[in-house]
């Protein structure tokens, strides 16, 4: 068994248990992205990015970057899919099973 | 899919289904901007037409769109999403801000366009990948080629 490996993980996941009791409860009004982010997007996201949906206001336009990333991992499970399941043979044209 | 499922049925009702898939497809994209919908969505519905063409017609047929052909239109979302947030680079803005060029009249115009070609994007992404992993689990059942 690798001790030390053991003790670090067991600090980390114990500092971040700490730090997780000290989150806001989940769905409180109070907490700060329900006090100034939701409220911002929802009074001018139509009027900034010219989106009646919301949704896509969000999606595209303020989180752009988290979509491009999700488009990301979206094509890398495709071709990590492609690898797996050995479409190898068929991209090189040949069959090798 | 060296079998395909068709029949006379199939046949008819794939033929008569196709169209009013792909126009859904492209509707859901296109007015993703103003109701439910967008890429993700668009691109899935895209790539179920051309699945279902194949299903019921065999490989070759759903406009011949091969695994290479399906991995290019994947990477060429991601390319084309990653490409069009690099455009305000050059108009002073940060990366994926699409109003700062101001091509068009209006606040909100041109950041209108970029969201929707960043959504298109995203459906080629998504089809591309869906198409991928059929052909690949399709291939998977094949049998021997002769």
């Amino acid at each position: 068994m690798n001790l030390p490996a053991l003790g670090l993980t067991a600090l980390v996941g114990g500092v971040l248990i700490h730090a997780s009791t000290g989150l806001p409860a989940f769905g409180d009004p109070d907490s700060p992205p329900s006090v100034h982010v939701s409220p911002r997007y929802i009074e001018r996201g139509t009027a900034e990015t010219g989106a009646a949906n919301l949704v896509t206001a969000v999606l595209a336009d303020y989180r752009g970057w988290d979509t491009l990333g999700e488009t990301a991992v979206i094509f890398t499970a495709g071709l990590a899919c492609l690898l797996i399941v050995g479409g190898g043979a068929a991209w090189r044209g040949e069959d090798d099973r | 899919m060296r079998f395909p499922l068709g029949s006379p049925t199939l046949d008819a009702a794939a033929r008569l289904m196709t169209p009013f898939v792909l126009l859904f497809a492209a509707y859901v994209v296109v007015h993703g901007h103003d109701s439910p919908g967008g890429g993700f969505q668009g691109g899935v519905l895209l790539a179920a037409a051309v699945i279902l063409v194949k299903l019921v017609r065999g490989r070759p047929a759903g406009w011949e769109i091969g695994t290479r052909t399906a991995l290019g239109l994947a990477c060429a979302g991601v390319v084309l999403f990653a490409g069009i947030g690099v455009v305000p680079l050059f108009f002073g803005g940060s990366y994926l801000d699409y109003g700062v060029p101001q091509w068009l009249p209006g606040p909100t115009a041109t950041r209108v366009i970029g969201t929707l070609g960043i959504e298109i994007g995203v459906t080629l992404t998504v089809a591309g990948v869906l198409l991928v992993v059929f052909d690949a689990l399709a291939a998977w059942g094949e049998e021997e080629p002769a």
